[in-house]
């Protein structure tokens, strides 16, 4: 399906996070699962079968550990869910440049989590189920996933919507500004969120001491890390692998 | 004897043809009254004067309110202000009551669908009657016909489906991804 944007308001919405900052606390983790929805772990629950849309990893070097928060990269080219996916349960809005993810037409196959190199998508074992009272918290502008589904970080997707809404409602047009669950909880401050179609804050991005991940594959990622050790870039670089083969969960 | 054979082959497809064009799809439907009648054309145009957005209101943050809540009707309507019986049965039954009718609402889309009012009228200046019809000019409400499979109305499934959405979308050349209108 080809699908285009309105001219001249489309989005680019990126992360930058300083490596340098994250002290790993998993506030953006207990944040995220709060804002979207996600079920607490059932007592069996393995890192394998639990439910993180984001990831902090903790990175050893050769100084002291850095910890690196890893959820879905909203891979902009080629992006590798997008193609394997049979069912066009996924897609790359040109509004926003947000991967798409839609639990009703995903079948539950799986190709897209072994084609995501980032290991950021995460598959529905059991029909959500929340401790008593805890479902009168959920969020409502959030729907829940059902059993048998694959799902991943939309960057606060909920969140955007209710910006939309309340920018059409205030009469302004182009894209909105708004702050994922993350960013906002996380306590250092490490992660921003921006539009790199903003052209400082692509830049930002874009400066010395910021890379992305597995960047040779040409995924072209949305969110980008920044850290002024050089110990750490090295490390992280073969973070991804390890968490591919089980070295780490 | 052929001619009998193909006489009942005959008959018994036009029984079942029409048995399952007139028969089940109005058994799969199942009418739910509304807990009270309620005339829009009393309270819009020249007899009332009122707009839809009297009632029908934009939250502050831009979410859009619905079906108003009691104490909207009871701004007016604490004692009866007309003579029907209709009117005085609802101030008696619910406004002095206090108990909040539980209208069914005709567009209840299911959980994962996100129809932003704000952004269709206020922004796409679409008008209420584009969707809507004449429904602010209706005397009495509508039969409520609920799908006893989904569970959702006919009126759902008669035109406010994905399908609806998206050919309006690719019609005017908007923008139709998932998370456009999923959350």
């Amino acid at each position: 399906m080809t699908r285009r944007a309105t001219p001249g308001k489309a989005a680019r919405y990126g992360m930058i996070i300083d490596l340098d900052r994250c002290n790993g606390c998993g506030a953006c983790m207990i944040a995220c699962a709060v804002e979207n929805n996600v079920p607490p772990p059932d007592a069996k629950a393995t890192p394998r079968t639990g439910l993180n849309w984001v990831r902090v990893f903790r990175v050893e070097t050769a100084t002291r550990p850095a910890f690196v928060p890893v959820m879905c990269m909203q891979c902009g080219d080629e992006t590798p869910c997008v193609s394997v996916c049979p069912q066009n349960a996924v897609d790359v809005d040109p509004s926003t440049g947000v991967v798409g993810q839609i639990p009703e037409r995903c079948l539950g196959c799986r190709y897209c989590m072994a084609a995501c190199p980032y290991q950021a998508r995460v598959f529905n074992w059991r029909d959500p189920q929340w401790p008593a009272g805890m479902e009168q918290a959920l969020n409502p502008n959030v729907s829940a996933r059902q059993r048998g589904t694959v799902e991943k970080c939309n960057f606060c997707h909920g969140r955007w919507h209710a910006a939309v809404e309340a920018a059409a409602n205030e009469g302004k047009t182009g894209s909105v500004s708004y702050t994922p669950a993350c960013v906002e909880a996380c306590p250092a401050q490490a992660i921003e969120f921006g539009d790199l179609n903003d052209a400082a804050f692509a830049a930002k991005a874009r400066a010395a001491g910021a890379f992305r991940l597995l960047e040779p594959l040409g995924t072209g990622p949305k969110v980008y890390y920044r850290t002024g050790r050089a110990e750490v870039r090295g490390a992280v670089s073969g973070l991804i692998e390890e968490a591919k083969n089980g070295q780490r969960s | 004897m052929k001619i009998a054979r193909f006489l009942s082959y005959f008959s018994g497809l036009a029984i079942s043809l029409a048995a399952g064009w007139t028969v089940l799809p109005q058994a799969l439907y199942k009418e739910v009254p509304q807990p009270a009648s309620f005339s829009h054309a009393a309270h819009t145009g020249e007899k009332g004067g009122m707009q839809c957005t009297d009632c029908h209101a934009f939250r502050t943050d831009g979410s859009f309110a619905g079906v108003p809540k009691l104490e909207t009707c009871a701004g007016c309507h604490a004692e009866p202000v007309g003579e029907t019986a209709s009117e005085k049965r609802f101030v008696e039954e619910f406004v002095k009551k206090e108990r909040e009718p539980q209208w069914q609402i005709y567009s209840r889309q299911p959980d994962n669908a996100w129809f932003p009012h704000s952004v269709h009228v206020t922004r796409g200046k679409l008008a209420c009657e584009g969707c809507h019809g004449s429904h602010g000019k209706s005397a009495a409400l509508p039969a409520y016909r609920v799908n006893r499979i989904t569970g959702y109305s006919q009126t759902v499934m008669a035109g406010m489906r994905m399908d609806d959405c998206v050919a309006c979308h690719r019609q005017r050349g908007l923008s139709h991804s998932c998370l456009d209108c999923h959350k």
